[in-house]
């Protein structure tokens, strides 16, 4: 049960706790596509704070917040506030949580959430820490693949790219390891998933590790793309052969199962090129919009 | 006839034995025993154990260890035993006890944990295996191996 309860790691989220919003997660859609305004979080304030910058998921918790009849409030700019003149996080959740209901925090720093649950009495709702946990987008992700596909059972999953860095696939591994999955890891050498990550999960998940995309096309149900960031190469022409041998175009597509779906947390770069875009196994703009559903059922779960 | 090692009794203080070979430098550290230190510090390196095969032995004559110190030992020496001696007498003796979460004694091995920056907390870790030993940040969530928590003492 969830009510009250702060949300760091995905492990905070238990496979019954999931079933129940991806349920409210429906329902939000449906009222959401009725355009009715809601109450059911009238009264109450969310406090957003973004240490790092972020689009998607600042707007996502935003929206929601406003969408349920809540109100947010926000730091603007974390380098010009308090912040910046070296109050440490735990002083500023101390005063975040007397001014609100809900905490939403985004941190470069790992371990950053479960501190901020540390100091305040309200829950707080991890929105990426470092290169750690991202549990809002791994609820999301699951929530598409179950709306999309009927169930989470059963499902081949393919993950391709930075699976080394990308911490909403370190996330999503890990709760996808509480369904019966058959999971795939697709990147090159220099970008595999962290030993750490594969010591976490249950023995007996059926993970396989491979370099090579063109083996997974055919068997696979979902797609989970992600970006694979130049930064992360000293050489560049390696980056440009990586590029080349996961991006998903459309002859890759042509491939794969009719009823498969290719999924992408964005922004997007290369990974999958723009005329995929209109072929209906992209479900990356489809998951995208589901982060407001999601975030106000997780909202009116925690709150309600 | 059988030549034996003999380390010399204290009057008073303390014995750390069954420490793993090779470890009680270590162990010299952790109780931040150096040049500056005035006690009497004896040190076996490998000496024969019926229980262990092989193993070192540290006895600091003045000496009594904190909670904290025994803790660390812990860690690295899970097998130890402690015995405090007083006029040539064990008058304790206990085995070192690795406790169900560390805090406060070692520092996370990822540098970009939030416990290493100037936040008011102390460092915190669920023992995840006992062997081979493995601590889970409580904050970063990322697991330490024995080598990390050799480093980071």
């Amino acid at each position: 049960m969830l009510k009250n309860r702060s949300v760091v790691s995905i492990d905070d989220v238990s496979k019954e706790d999931m079933t129940e919003i991806f349920e409210t997660s429906d329902e939000m859609s449906k009222l959401l596509e009725q355009h009715k305004p809601l109450k059911v979080m009238d009264g109450k304030i969310m406090a957003t704070l973004f240490y790092e910058p972020s689009t998607r998921t600042r707007l996502s918790f935003e929206s929601a917040m406003n969408r349920l009849g809540g109100s947010v409030i926000t730091v603007s700019d974390t380098g010009s506030s308090s912040i910046a003149k070296g109050e440490t996080l735990a002083d500023t959740i101390r005063m975040a949580e007397s001014y609100s209901d809900i905490i939403v925090i985004r941190h470069p720093m790992e371990g950053a959430a479960r501190l901020a649950s540390r100091f305040s009495s309200k829950p707080v709702i991890n929105a990426g820490d470092g290169s750690g946990q991202h549990p809002t987008q791994t609820l999301m992700d699951l929530y598409t693949m179950k709306k999309e596909k009927g169930a989470i059972d059963g499902l081949n999953i393919a993950m391709i790219g930075d699976l080394r860095y990308g911490r909403t696939v370190h996330s999503l591994i890990l709760a996808l390891s509480k369904f019966n999955v058959s999971i795939t890891l697709v990147s090159p050498q220099v970008l595999r998933i962290p030993e750490h990550i594969l010591a976490r999960l249950p023995k007996g998940f059926d993970v396989t590790v491979t370099d090579s995309l063109s083996e997974v096309l055919k068997k696979t149900d979902v797609f989970y793309v992600t970006r694979i960031q130049k930064e992360r190469f000293t050489d560049l022409n390696e980056y440009q052969s990586v590029i080349g041998s996961y991006s998903v175009d459309e002859k890759a597509v042509s491939e794969m199962k009719d009823d498969a779906i290719i999924m992408h947390p964005l922004p997007r770069i290369d990974e999958i090129s723009p005329e995929v875009d209109y072929s209906k196994k992209a479900a990356y703009f489809r998951q995208a919009a589901n982060g407001v559903p999601v975030r106000m059922a997780l909202v009116s779960t925690i709150l309600g | 006839m059988e030549q034996t090692l003999k380390i010399s009794k204290i009057r008073e203080g303390t014995v750390i034995d069954h420490i793993p070979a090779g470890k009680a430098i270590k162990v010299l550290a952790i109780l931040k025993i150096d040049e500056k230190g005035s006690q009497t510090v004896s040190v076996g390196i490998r000496v024969p154990s019926g229980r262990i095969g092989s193993k070192d032995v540290v006895k600091i004559e003045g000496r009594y260890l904190e909670r904290f110190e025994v803790d660390k030992i812990s860690l690295i020496a899970p097998e130890a035993s402690i015995s405090i001696v007083k006029n040539y007498e064990v008058v304790e003796k206990f085995r070192v006890d690795l406790p169900e979460r560390v805090t406060g004694i070692i520092k996370c091995s990822n540098r970009n944990c939030i416990t290493n920056s100037r936040e008011p907390v102390p460092s915190e870790f669920y023992v995840s295996s006992k062997k081979p030993l493995v601590l889970r940040c409580y904050y970063c969530e990322r697991n330490m191996q024995e080598k990390d928590i050799l480093n980071n003492l």
